[in-house]
């Protein structure tokens, strides 16, 4: 009888060190060797998922990859690191295909070199002028060779139609139907990750919240929480509370817009208009409450800027019951309209096996039966104390991930209404300690489009960020639109992307 | 679908009334533009809007202009997918390296005559990315800016100001003479 595998945690402890400032999962520290057994094991286990892959440098004697990795059977997380004094590192793109552009943009940022990698073009840094306007010259980006007999190219972007960032999507089509999309990423790379190293903690989380504006309470979460597990700081009960309040108004005004959208793009303008207004009622809303429309700068290490008075929590209930009313008769709509149906059902497939592959998350997992939330494991307060639906589908098409949106709407409607009614009375700030010695934070939260996980090193008095990495969800989720776009129509690429509505931003930093 | 028409019709619209003009607005339009004629070029103004590194949160407050609130389209002002149909860019963001280009193009494909407003902190100088290794500086580094509306986003009723101001500058609604004032 043989003895049953051992779990992530057991495992690693075995061939790494655990690192003792690192919070608030463990990090262990392998040798070449120990990184060789864990590929292995990456290799046979389908379910250890990958959560971030990146490089640190800064203040340390040799450059050093680090590996986020999350087993679902135990709901653990584990962070692995690999010193590279040679400037290289064994790829993981072989073992798991998420890691295919995180290693090519290390490779792009740090000059670390994958070795063995599945794809060494750069990816994030454009290297030729002609990237710039996305032709092909000589010397340029090679994008992937195509063959094949009556086929033509369209390119589009970086400028592209709409009130939207910019990206190149190089189509190969066959008539009308996509044959492949390959993506060109990076136009709006600033260089955060640059910004961040060495700024103060007020400051990194001011550029932490502006990653990607749509996700700034998330993100802002996240980087609080890394601060918050690094210093062991206990955050207010109120705080937590008015955390979920503004996450889950973050996500239902997001989503929202992405049902308008979509359905927009399908040229069905009346629930676009219907969407908008109600987002706005909540931006509106979020301005008065919470001082900010996007609900910038209000989550802060320690917890949240400011405090909801009883006035704006009683005008928040009625907000909510409005939506609660309003927003059911537009699903109907939605639901019975054989036009729009006709277009959002079979469009746009993701399978089930892409989806576990890229461990994807967001609506875009759920909706091809990835059954994963952050605010369920690992999980995080207010969630751990209040019980909510998350929903998961198995159609992966974008009446799917539209599904999925109108689900979580009225479940994030639901919670907020328990979360008012139970919120805590009390402090919404409490200082920040720094411990005297370097600290290592990490935080995963869920963000509307997805787990955003931001990992960070503090300097010893704990006045600055050494070295932070905010992770978007759309790594993941940027690839599998070229999968999802293959075999459809041109004109429903606008769908699959509304539907999709990855972040740019968050992806380029 | 019939009740909600119903409803609406019945019940009226909700769009807002338009915000009053900003005098320094309509003064910085004027600086800029003072030597050059401008043409009548009827009651309306094509706007083509290019992210060049933004956090995505302007883009949010723009498109909030369209919707039932603010309606845009009213005033006679309305986004184009294309710069050759554009009046006007408006640009936001830092301009970054890799986007750089591409808005030089943009702006070269638009014909004459054309204004670009900058949106946003970042539009205005780099804002809170001012010095990024992929950072260039605000719009006014790479093209001619005629207006620029800062915020972290600008909302959407600071964005109507300022557009407004553009439509009724280059409409010859308010003449250069009043604004010098």
């Amino acid at each position: 009888m043989t003895e049953p595998a051992p779990t992530m945690i057991e495992f690693l402890s075995q061939h790494g060190a655990v690192q003792p400032r690192h919070r608030p999962w463990p990090r262990f520290q392998l040798d070449p060797a120990g990184w060789s057994a864990l590929t292995d094991r990456l290799a046979a286990d389908p379910d250890l998922l990958l959560l971030g892959l990146w490089a640190e440098q800064e203040g340390l004697d040799h450059p050093r990859v680090h590996i986020a990795l999350f087993e679902a059977a135990s709901g653990s997380v584990a962070v692995t690191s690999l010193d590279c004094p040679d400037g290289t590192f064994p790829t993981l793109s072989r073992v798991r295909p998420g890691a295919i552009r995180l290693e090519r943009t290390i490779h792009d940022l740090h000059r670390l070199v994958p070795i063995g990698a599945i794809d060494d073009r750069p990816w994030l840094i454009h290297r030729d002028r002609s990237d710039a306007t996305g032709t092909q010259g000589g010397g340029g980006y090679q994008f992937l060779p195509v063959e094949g007999w009556n086929l033509h190219q369209i390119p589009v972007g970086p400028v592209h139609a709409g009130i939207i960032e910019p990206g190149h999507f190089r189509f190969t089509c066959s008539g009308e139907t996509v044959v492949r999309l390959e993506e060109r990423l990076g136009y709006v790379h600033k260089g955060i990750e640059q910004l961040l190293a060495g700024a103060s903690l007020e400051r990194a989380a001011r550029l932490v919240g502006r990653v990607s504006g749509d996700s700034t309470v998330a993100y802002g979460l996240a980087f609080a929480r890394a601060v918050e597990a690094a210093f062991g700081t206990e955050v207010p009960p109120r705080a937590h509370y008015l955390r979920g309040v503004m996450a889950e108004l973050e996500r239902i005004a997001n989503h929202l817009g992405d049902i308008g959208a979509i359905a927009n793009d399908a040229a069905f303008s009346f629930l676009h208009a219907q969407c908008g207004e109600l987002r706005e009622d909540i931006l509106r809303f979020a301005l008065a409450g919470f001082g900010h429309r996007l609900m910038m700068d209000a989550v802060v290490p320690g917890g949240v800027a400011n405090d909801l008075s009883e006035d704006h929590a009683i005008r928040l209930l009625s907000l909510v019951t409005r939506l609660r009313r309003r927003f059911p008769r537009l699903v109907r709509i939605y639901e019975n309209k054989a036009s729009l149906q006709d277009r959002t059902v079979d469009t746009g497939y993701v399978s089930a096996a892409l989806a576990h592959q890229f461990a994807v998350g967001g609506y875009i997992g759920r909706a091809s039966s990835r059954i994963f939330d952050a605010r369920v494991q690992p999980g995080y307060p207010p969630y751990t104390d209040h019980e909510f639906s998350v929903p998961t589908l198995s159609d992966g098409d974008v009446n799917a991930r539209v599904w999925i949106r109108i689900h979580e709407v009225k479940a994030s409607l639901a919670l907020i209404i328990r979360l008012i009614a139970s919120l805590p009375k009390g402090p919404v700030l409490a200082p920040l300690t720094a411990p005297g010695e370097e600290r290592e934070g990490m935080a995963l939260v869920e963000g509307f489009r997805g787990d955003v996980m931001v990992w960070l090193r503090l300097s010893a008095n704990g006045e600055r960020v050494i070295r932070c990495y905010p992770r978007d969800p759309s790594w993941f989720q940027w690839p599998l639109l070229e999968a999802a776009i293959r075999g459809n129509i041109v004109p429903d690429f606008p769908l699959c992307n509304k539907s999709f509505n990855c972040s740019y931003a968050g992806h380029d930093l | 679908m019939l009740t909600h028409i119903l409803t609406a019709v019945l019940g009226g619209p909700v769009t807002e009334a338009a915000p009053p003009l900003v005098a320094s607005d309509l003064s910085a339009l004027a600086r800029r533009v003072q030597e050059v004629a401008h043409q009548r070029l009827g009651r309306g103004l094509t706007i083509r809007q290019v992210d060049a590194g933004s956090c995505n949160g302007c883009e949010l407050e723009i498109h909030a202009l369209n919707n039932v609130y603010y309606d845009l389209e009213r005033f006679g002002l309305r986004f184009t997918a294309s710069p050759r149909h554009a009046d006007v860019l408006l640009v936001t963001g830092p301009v970054t390296t890799q986007m750089r280009t591409a808005l030089e193009r943009t702006w070269a494909a638009t014909p004459a005559p054309k204004w670009v407003i900058a949106i946003g902190d970042c539009g205005c100088d780099g804002g809170v990315f001012a010095g990024g290794t992929g950072v260039v500086g605000g719009v006014g580094t790479v093209i001619p800016v005629d207006l620029t509306i800062t915020g972290c986003p600008p909302s959407p009723t600071r964005l109507l100001q300022g557009l407004l101001a553009v439509l009724e500058f280059t409409n010859g609604c308010v003449a250069a003479k009043q604004l010098q004032a």
